[in-house]
C-alpha cells in the first residue's frame, strides 16, 4: 500500500496536499485499491463552497458507489475535468493524475484534524 | 443476539484464496468476488476464455414420469415434450403467483431429471418439492454431491473439446455425458454470460482435479461472481433476489414465454388472473453514472413510476445500464426517463434487451 509522505489523510481516506493555501485533494492508494476499477466521478461544482468532511463528490466503481469527503474547508476552484473521461487515473495514478480538486482554504488550523502519512499508515494497520 | 451462520465453502475455496482471490457471502457460500480488476476479467471473458466456481448452485436429482409425479405441475415450463439431453429455463410458483426460484430442467432420460437452481434457494425449493412431488417421485437434494463449473467466452469449445472430446456437437441448451481425466462429467451449452461457453457438472471431490486441468491451459483465466453480474446484466437476465422473489408474479418479471399456458401448473391462477401494473424494463444511462438497485425511476415528467432491480457500469456500452420495475405506460424503447432519487435524478432511456449484442452466445 504506497502512502505519499509529505500528505495528509482523512480517516475516510481522502488525502490532501497544501501549497500557499490550496489543498489539492484525492482519495489513497488505500481506498482505489478497495473501491476496484473507477467508472465514474461525479465532481464538484467550480465556485463552491465546501466544510471539512461534508460529501461533496461520489465516485463509482463498477459495481458501487462511494461518498468522498472534502479534507478542509474552502472553496472548490478548480476540479480534474480529465476525470470525465478517463476515470481510471484515479487507479492508475491516485496521487498524481488521479486528483480530484483544488479548494483555495478557508481556515489553515482546520489542518490539524487530519492525519500524518505515519498516523494514516499506523491507522490503516489498526483497521485489520 | 445475533446468530452467526457459517458460510458453506465449495470444494475451490482454498484454490480461490491460493489466487489471491476477495472473498465474499453470496446466498450463504463462502464465494470469489474477483480474482483481479472486474473490468480485466469483463474483457478476458468477452474476447477469450473465463472459468467460473458455480458448485454453489443447487442439483435435484428426479425420477419418475413428468405428470404422475407432478414434477410437470411444479414448473412453470413445458418439459413433457423435451427430447432427452436437453435442458428448459422456467420456474415455479408458490400458490399466491409469486416466484418461489428460477431454475433449468435437464431431462437425463425419459423419466430421469435434473434440476438446477439457486444457491440461496436450495433448502427452501428442496421442501417445495418434496411437499409437492408425489409419492411414486424419487427425489434426492444432490446440491452437496455434485460440483459445477462454468466454461465461458468465444474460445471455451476450443478449450473444452481436447478435455472431453465430441463436446463440439453440442447444440444451444442441450447436454450429454463426457469424461475429463477419466471423470465423469454432464456438460451441457449453458451458461449465464451471453457468451459462448459450457456449463460442467462433476462430482464434487474431484472438482479440484478438473479446475486444476482448465487452468492449466493458457487461455483460461480464473473469473470471480463480480464479473458474472456485469456479464449478465449487460444480458438482462434476471437474478433470484433482484428481478425475481416471492411477491414478483411471472408476468411481471418478464418471463411469459417461459410459462405453458396449456397446462396447470402450482400457482398458474393467481399468476396469470390479472395484468400487472408494472413489470420489467431495460435502460440505458446517458453518462457513466450507472444506476443502482433500490434507485427509484421516473417517468419523462419526473414522476416516480418505478423502482431499480439492478444496476452497473456496462464496460460493452460505457455508460451505466440498469433493470428495474417501472409503469407499463412507460417502458417502451427509446422513451426518456431518470433514475436516483428526489435530489438527484440522472437521464436515461429505455432500451430493449440485451444491452449486449455481439455475445457468441449461439456461435
Amino acid at each position: 500500500m504506497e502512502i505519499e509522505e509529505n500528505f495528509l489523510y482523512t480517516k475516510e481516506h481522502e488525502w490532501v496536499s497544501i501549497e500557499d493555501n490550496i489543498a489539492t485533494m484525492g482519495i489513497s492508494d488505500y481506498a482505489q485499491e478497495a473501491l476496484g476499477d473507477v467508472t465514474y466521478v461525479e465532481l464538484p461544482e467550480e465556485e463552491s463552497d465546501v466544510e471539512q468532511f461534508e460529501q461533496f463528490v461520489s465516485v463509482e466503481s463498477v459495481k458501487a458507489a462511494s461518498d468522498i469527503f472534502a479534507p478542509m474547508a474552502g472553496k472548490v476552484i478548480e476540479v480534474n475535468r480529465k476525470l470525465e473521461d478517463t476515470p481510471g487515473l484515479i487507479n492508475k495514478d491516485c496521487y498524481g493524475k488521479g486528483w480530484i480538486a483544488k479548494i483555495d482554504v478557508r481556515d489553515m488550523d482546520e489542518s490539524t484534524n487530519l492525519m500524518s502519512a505515519e498516523e494514516y499508515r499506523n491507522y490503516l494497520e489498526s483497521l485489520h | 443476539m445475533s446468530v452467526q451462520v457459517p458460510l458453506h465453502n465449495t470444494p475451490l475455496a482454498d484454490e480461490h484464496v491460493a489466487l489471491g482471490a476477495k472473498m465474499v457471502g453470496f446466498g450463504g457460500w463462502n464465494m470469489p468476488l474477483q480474482y483481479e480488476s472486474i473490468l480485466a476479467e469483463w474483457d478476458h471473458n468477452r474476447k477469450t476464455v473465463s472459468i467460473f466456481d458455480c458448485s454453489h448452485m443447487g442439483e435435484f436429482l428426479i425420477k419418475g414420469d413428468a405428470k404422475a409425479c407432478g414434477l410437470d405441475s411444479i414448473v412453470t415450463q413445458t418439459i413433457v415434450d423435451m427430447p432427452v439431453n436437453t435442458c428448459r429455463y422456467g420456474a415455479m410458483l408458490n400458490g399466491q403467483g409469486g416466484i418461489i426460484d428460477d431454475l433449468i430442467v435437464y431431462r437425463k432420460a425419459p423419466e430421469d431429471w435434473m434440476i438446477v437452481v439457486n444457491a440461496a434457494n436450495i433448502e427452501k425449493n428442496a421442501q417445495h418439492f418434496r411437499d409437492s412431488l408425489n409419492a411414486n417421485a424419487q427425489f434426492e437434494d444432490a446440491s452437496f454431491k455434485i460440483a459445477k463449473l462454468d466454461l465461458q467466452g468465444p474460445q471455451s469449445r476450443d478449450v473444452l473439446k481436447v478435455l472431453a472430446p465430441g463436446i463440439e456437437k453440442l447444440s444451444y441448451y442441450t447436454f450429454d455425458q463426457f469424461q475429463i481425466n477419466d471423470i465423469p462429467c454432464l456438460i451441457s451449452r449453458t451458461g449465464y454470460t451471453g457468451e459462448l461457453g459450457f456449463e460442467i457438472y462433476c462430482p464434487w471431490e474431484k472438482c479440484k482435479e478438473i479446475w486444476k486441468s482448465f487452468l492449466a491451459h493458457a487461455t483460461v483465466k480464473p473469473t470471480g461472481l463480480g464479473v458474472r453480474d456485469v456479464l449478465r446484466v449487460e444480458m438482462c437476465y434476471s437474478l433470484y433476489g433482484h428481478e425475481l422473489d416471492e411477491s414478483i408474479s411471472p408476468l411481471e418479471a418478464g418471463l411469459d414465454k417461459f410459462i405453458d399456458g396449456k397446462k396447470d401448473f402450482i400457482g398458474r391462477q393467481a399468476a396469470l388472473a390479472r395484468p400487472p401494473e408494472r413489470s420489467i424494463g431495460y435502460f440505458i444511462s446517458a453518462s457513466r453514472k450507472s444506476p443502482r438497485a433500490g434507485n427509484k425511476i421516473f417517468d419523462s415528467g419526473e414522476k416516480e413510476m418505478g423502482v431499480v432491480t439492478s444496476g452497473t457500469f456496462s464496460p460493452a456500452l460505457q455508460v451505466g445500464i440498469g433493470i428495474g420495475f417501472m409503469s407499463r405506460t412507460s417502458k417502451d424503447a427509446g422513451t426518456g426517463i431518470f433514475f436516483g432519487d428526489e435530489k438527484s435524478k440522472s437521464a436515461a432511456t429505455v432500451a430493449k434487451r440485451p444491452f449486449y449484442k455481439n455475445g457468441s452466445l449461439k456461435s
